[in-house]
């Protein structure tokens, strides 16, 4: 019996059952589905999440406050309050002979309070920061002006607004010289900043930026900052601005040989690859339980293949007392199983990547910078496990027909 | 010298056993089938006829005894090698047709054809489907035709690798009267044309359609005999007609 042959009677076999056929390989077709839509997804979250880090710009080291393991999440992550990193601190990092690579610096606090302009008032997020900030995220501001370094040193009470808390505040009408409350103080509004959307997963258009001295002093108490940033010449020089940064700041802070920084650096490459790597094991775990369903989807095969050989043991009776040889009944039902399982897998990617497409479709709509990404390697992978699982759950029933007496499997009823 | 006999059974026996109990169908059967013949295997349910017919079908091999087939021992050969021989050397008609449900008459007909190392071509289908009288319905599914009709393609089939031999199950057994003399007036026609043919049946008066007659009765050959006035299908459907 040749190939072709063998093929076209395994599909005319699963031709006559539709509806059986169907609904046996919906194990399969949702397994090979979840599959490729879960590793889409991952990839879609994964490149949303670096799209976020990337946002801030590749150039830019990152100063925590406290210490933390290198490959670990500094301490601010979770909550706690760490006062080691003072101004002077940061802008000793502008010193060309200790850190020739910086170019740039910047640094911030940030707290929550009302903001009111007459009736107008929301619960918002108010970001004090240095004048430098619009030259290291490279942002300028849509009308009006940041603040100087004169209003940052003199606590001058300027703020610039976000797009949405513009829009909040005052709707449609002109804020520039108008005087905002923010915690009951009063800000005089300098400048707007265009719409940013969510970046460094926080939404930009939601902050109002107000100096770093006022925000320190007048509205929260401190003189500690929580985070700084740096821009530097050149990824090349990463590295090597990383040490320079940890030198200055071990020495101003007088940390001996042998004891631990009190503050925590990471590169943005960094921060990619641990987001990078956090993201693979989760997607890759979750695949993993997507495949048990396709394990489960084989037993179902196996089972109505099992049901479909006793129903059709006339049928495979009369093949063989027509000359039918055991390995051509073998063939016959192997083939009509991986038929069944080849079917439901290639259906199943067409569904995985719609859903996955429907997915990434959706973010895009609702905002997020998501990119519809599809893996060869999951629809290869998925496919190929589908064809096994053909193949080990379809060899058993598959034999036992084989194996069945002509005289009596003519006989049976 | 005379011919090789096509079948030569010497002292057959068949038993089937299971844990429990040994029953014995067939006892001592000697027999000899010359090519050409046309031999209705006659008796009772029960009697062994239909086994008699599966061992010289090679479909079952038996427990004891001795099989030649054109001169050759076959029975110490494997079950694919019994398949091969059952593809090349012989066509089954069975009383309950044993068609492929919701497949077409030509794809039934050429079903033997898959399993064939022999080049035939599918003009063979068309000229097996042509000598039953149903090519017009060529195209049509199996569960769209006829008790008779069936069997007619059923006959088709089991022509359509030019056997050397067909066996023939109570092909009436499911059929009108009418039917059932289509059907045996294709067998003797087949015979005519030089094919031999074993009919197996429990009827007195299909077997008489046969040129010999063989009884068997509890698993032995009680009688052998060659048919005085052979019934013709052809001219008792003239009649009806």
């Amino acid at each position: 019996m040749d190939f072709k042959t063998s093929i076209r009677i395994a599909f005319s076999g699963l031709k006559s059952k539709k509806t059986r056929t169907f609904l046996t390989m919906l194990g399969i077709i949702i397994g090979v589905a979840s599959v490729i839509i879960i590793i889409s997804v991952g990839a879609g979250a994964q490149s949303l999440i670096l799209n976020q880090v990337r946002g801030f710009g590749t150039d830019l080291i990152a100063i925590f406050p406290g210490a933390s393991e290198e490959k670990g999440p500094p301490p601010s992550v979770f909550g706690t309050v760490n006062t080691s990193l003072k101004n002077e601190d940061i802008d000793a990092l502008l010193d060309e002979r200790n850190a020739p690579h910086v170019l740039a610096v910047t640094y911030y606090v940030q707290g929550t309070g009302t903001m009111a302009w007459r009736n107008n008032q929301l619960d918002g997020t108010f970001v004090a920061t240095t004048a430098s900030y619009v030259d290291v995220h490279e942002r300028r501001v849509a009308i009006g002006r940041f603040f100087n370094e004169d209003e940052e040193k003199n606590m001058a009470r300027v703020a610039v607004l976000g797009h949405n808390v513009k829009k909040e505040l005052f709707e449609e009408l002109d804020p520039l010289g108008q005087t905002i409350k923010i915690k009951k103080q009063q800000f005089k509004v300098i400048g707007i900043m265009p719409e940013l959307g969510v970046q460094g997963f926080q939404n930009q258009d939601n902050l109002v930026l107000i100096p770093i001295t006022t925000g320190q002093k007048l509205l929260l108490g401190i003189d500690h900052v929580s985070l700084a940033r740096v821009k530097i010449d050149s990824n090349e020089n990463v590295d090597r601005a990383i040490e320079d940064i940890g030198a200055i700041l071990r020495d101003r802070h007088n940390l001996r040989a042998g004891e631990f920084d009190d503050f925590s650096i990471r590169a943005q490459t960094q921060s990619m690859e641990i987001f990078s790597s956090i993201t693979n094991s989760l997607t890759y775990f979750l695949a993993a339980i997507a495949a048990i369903s396709l394990l489960v989807g084989g037993i179902g095969i196996m089972n109505i293949m099992l049901i479909n050989i006793t129903e059709r043991t006339r049928e495979i009776g009369l093949c063989k007392a027509i000359g039918a040889k055991n390995k051509n009944i073998l063939n016959q039902f192997l083939f009509e199983t991986i038929a069944l399982t080849l079917s439901g897998g290639i259906l199943g990617v067409f569904v995985g990547v719609f859903f996955s497409w429907l997915v990434s479709f959706v973010a895009r709509y609702m905002g997020f910078d998501w990119d519809f990404i599809i893996s060869i390697l999951a629809i290869g992978l998925s496919c190929s496990i589908a064809i096994l699982v053909g193949l080990v759950f379809g060899i058993y029933p598959a034999y036992k027909a084989s194996k069945l007496n002509p005289i009596e499997a003519l006989q049976y009823e | 010298m005379a011919e090789k006999p096509l079948i030569k059974l010497i002292n057959i026996c068949k038993e089937y056993a299971n844990e429990e109990v040994v029953t014995k169908v067939l006892f001592d059967i000697n027999l000899e089938l010359q090519k050409g013949e046309f031999v209705a295997i006659m008796g009772p349910s029960g009697s062994g006829k239909s086994t008699l017919m599966h061992i010289m079908g090679f479909l079952e091999k038996p427990t004891s005894g001795e099989y030649y087939y054109k001169g050759k021992k076959i029975s110490d050969l494997t079950e694919d090698e019994l398949a091969g021989i059952r593809n090349q050397e012989v066509g089954f008609i069975f009383q309950a047709f044993n068609l492929l449900q919701r497949t077409s008459v030509y794809d039934n007909v050429r079903l033997p054809l898959v399993y064939s190392d022999k080049n035939i071509g599918d003009e063979a289908v068309e000229k097996a489907i042509k000598s039953v009288g149903l090519y017009h319905r060529k195209d049509n599914l199996s569960n769209q035709l006829s008790g008779g009709e069936k069997q007619r393609v059923a006959i088709a089939r089991s022509l359509v690798n030019q056997p050397e031999i067909i066996f023939a199950d109570e092909p009436t057994g499911n059929l009108d009267s009418k039917s059932g003399k289509q059907i045996m007036e294709i067998l003797q026609s087949l015979n005519e044309e030089g094919k031999t043919i074993v009919l197996v049946t429990h009827e007195k008066y299909t077997a008489e359609h046969a040129r010999r007659i063989i009884k068997i009765i509890d698993g032995k050959i009680v009688d052998d005999f060659k048919v005085k006035h052979q019934l013709l299908a052809k001219n008792e459907n003239d009649l009806t007609k």
